[in-house]
């Protein structure tokens, strides 16, 4: 809720500082006026749940620096009675690895893996919620609630099917169509596979989002000769844009956090976190010390992002471009 | 394609990125552009059209590595698609922008969800082996205990979790909302989201743990049972109990998901509405009931949409903590165990079964969606 410049004006520093100091002041009595709104049975009820939501995570963050012996003996919330503080875990977990492939290097990978199969599903599944929200078309409703329907197909029955294609490539009777991508050993299959499987709960998604903005907007660019594509990257993307990124955080966890796919189709030296830790801690998961501190490894990189992306989820969808 | 992707992979991974994604930018940059020009009138225009139609199949065949002539089949369909586009009722151009929009994601869907979702529906009337048996798959699926068991229980964690972890998403984001650390109290609901389904399962271990009587517990809920003086209890053993204390993990992850979303709605409800009402004197419960949520209702059908899928498909948690024992199987679980053993026959019966437990879900979303474009 900054002032209104239409223009930008060539102001200096002193003239920028006077206008932000007139801003505080004027936002300072709206702002004391919204803390006066919340009651105290809201706040109890709210450090409950956080206390409760909080209380897992930090158990988990407590017994990732101590030491294996007293992990598997006595709670963590004997801290203080049985005091015991190392550092081992991470060393141990970030020293940790295969023949191929260190933690570190997995972490590389899982950002060179989660960074581009992010961006790929968005755009592509914010051009179809386009399409659908705002061209008519014959078929329309049915063929939007068929690409919602694909949602629940469990990955596990898409898996096989894909890497086949992938790897012998599509022939009809004979005929070699497709040769396959030869990608093995390389992300490209990876960012596929994330793309096609987060595009359903996208289009759905951004599906909502596009259709609400409303119709004046558009038909006001139809009129001043904008076109589909115009109407699209210079009104609609920039007004879906809490939207977008709200789902763009969604979607970098799920893959940042995904095993399953990681188990098909990066192998070796492509391998992102979560399956080397799956790896080290072995499948029967008897060295928690060190998922512990692996855990916490791997959180980091969401929450930055989650803190990053913050100020998208800002006021209302449509701030500024119409009125109610 | 592959050459391209050959080269790619032999960078250093941070390199890869930027150019993948600037590759990616160019090719929806040229897309956009093409939809935008596409409706003009002028020979010109309609050159480019035409040009575009055989060269764009033609040159996505030849870059996916196709054969000649299956490539040259491409670019004949392209033109017929021409054709049609510069006769559509329409006008020129506006089947050719339909395309441009919805092309590259049903592409991709067909390619990698329809084909094996179909592929699936087949398998579920043939045997393991390959013969073909009709419903026996099926029929087994209803007669044995354990798996009208796996049902039932994906049943119950579907009418569970997306109500709960909703109710208190929503109750959570309606008490924090606009009070000091707002920030502050998001994040400490929503870091379960950010932690992994594998890590979440070996926090709760730590939760649900058990020892002997005569040992120091590990596990801080039967901690808090001997301090009030109770035994302690294997959790996850005792069926029915079991199933909830999983379905407590899937709640305590997805409540973050419905806060962060829910969250931004209710700062889209208009602040005039919420004062109007104030004006008229209703306490916050009926402004609650009556402003915020009719406010959200969009936004609180696609969350609880949203976690009702994730919970019939959910999968790694019940893997990574029973792994299906005592009666806590789920579908997903038992797909995966039937696929392992090589009988992909019952796998996919499985998988039918889950497709009907989600067909209301998708066929209220539809009447949602057809109620929408009435409205507007």
């Amino acid at each position: 809720m900054s002032a209104v410049q239409p223009i930008d004006l060539p102001v200096d520093a002193e003239t920028r500082r006077q206008l932000r100091a007139g801003e505080a002041k004027v936002e300072a009595p709206v702002k004391r006026t919204k803390r006066r709104l919340t009651s105290r049975g809201a706040t109890i009820a709210s450090l409950i749940i956080a206390v409760l939501w909080t209380t897992p995570t930090l158990g988990l963050f407590i017994s990732s620096f101590r030491p294996a012996g007293l992990v598997t003996t006595t709670g963590w919330w004997t801290i203080f009675q049985n005091p015991g503080f190392t550092l081992d875990n991470y060393t141990d977990v970030l020293a940790a690895g295969n023949s191929t492939l260190n933690l570190a290097g997995s972490f590389i990978n899982s950002l060179a893996i989660t960074i581009p199969a992010t961006i790929f599903p968005l755009v592509f599944a914010s051009l179809a919620a386009y399409a659908f929200a705002w061209i008519d078309f014959r078929g329309k409703n049915w063929l939007f609630i068929g690409v919602f329907a694909l949602q629940v197909v469990p990955i596990q029955m898409a898996l096989v099917p894909l890497l086949s294609l992938f790897s012998r490539g599509f022939a009809i009777g004979g005929t070699q169509i497709f040769p396959g991508l030869n990608a093995g050993g390389s992300y490209a299959q990876v960012w596929i596979a994330h793309t096609i499987f987060a595009l359903p709960l996208a289009i759905f998604l951004l599906h909502n989002f596009i259709s609400e903005i409303p119709r004046e907007v558009i038909e006001a660019a139809r009129v001043d000769g904008a076109g589909q594509g115009q109407i699209f990257f210079r009104i609609v993307l920039p007004l879906t844009m809490p939207a977008i990124a709200s789902f763009a955080i969604f979607q970098f966890l799920w893959v940042w956090n995904d095993l399953l796919v990681a188990l098909i189709f990066a192998d070796g030296a492509v391998a992102p976190m979560t399956k080397l830790l799956a790896e080290i801690t072995g499948a029967r998961g008897q060295d928690w010390n060190l998922l512990t501190a692996g855990a916490f490894i791997s959180i980091l990189v969401p929450l930055i992002v989650f803190f990053a992306l913050q100020r998208f989820f800002v006021r209302g969808l449509l701030a500024g471009s119409t009125k109610g | 394609m592959s050459a391209f992707l050959a080269w790619i992979a032999q960078l250093p991974p941070l390199a890869q990125i930027p150019l993948v994604i600037i590759a990616f930018l160019i090719v929806v940059a040229l897309i956009l552009f093409f939809i935008e020009i596409a409706p003009r009138s002028g020979k010109l225009y309609t050159g480019i059209r035409f040009a575009v139609c055989i060269l764009a199949p033609l040159l996505v065949f030849l870059a996916l590595g196709s054969v000649a002539w299956a490539a040259a089949v491409a670019a004949v369909i392209g033109g017929v698609f021409f054709i049609l586009d510069y006769r559509s009722k329409e006008g020129g151009g506006y089947l050719f922008q339909l395309v441009g929009f919805l092309a590259p994601a049903i592409l991709l869907l067909a390619v990698g969800l329809i084909y094996p979702s179909i592929k699936t529906i087949f398998d579920s009337f043939y045997s393991g082996r390959g013969t073909y048996v009709g419903f026996n798959n099926f029929i087994w699926l209803f007669t044995q205990p354990s798996a009208v068991r796996t049902v039932i229980n994906t049943i119950v964690w579907v009418l569970f979790v997306p109500t709960l972890s909703t109710a208190f998403g929503l109750a959570y984001a309606v008490f924090i909302d606009k009070s000091r650390g707002e920030k502050f109290f998001k994040v400490l609901v929503f870091m379960p989201m950010a932690i992994s389904f594998v890590g979440a399962s070996i926090i709760w271990r730590f939760v649900y743990e058990i020892r002997p009587a005569d040992q120091p517990q590990i596990g801080l809920l039967n901690q808090l049972v001997v301090w009030f003086g109770g035994e302690p209890v294997s959790w996850l053993s005792n069926s029915p109990w079991n199933t909830f204390f999983l379905i407590v993990v899937l709640i305590w992850i997805q409540t973050g998901f419905a806060m962060v979303v829910l969250s931004a709605a209710i700062k889209g409800v208009p602040t005039e509405q919420i004062e109007a009402a104030e004006l008229d004197g209703t306490n916050a419960w009926q402004r609650f009931v009556n402003v915020t949520v009719p406010g959200i209702r969009p936004s609180l059908v696609v969350v609880l949409t949203t976690i009702s899928i994730a919970s019939l498909k959910v999968f790694d948690i019940v893997r990574t903590m029973t792994a299906g024992a005592n009666e806590t199987s789920v579908i997903a679980n038992e797909m995966y165990t039937q696929f392992k053993s090589f009988e992909s026959g019952r796998s996919a019966a499985f998988a039918v079964v889950l497709f009907l437990l989600v067909l209301p879900i998708v066929i209220y979303n539809a009447r949602q969606i057809k109620k929408q474009r009435e409205i507007r």
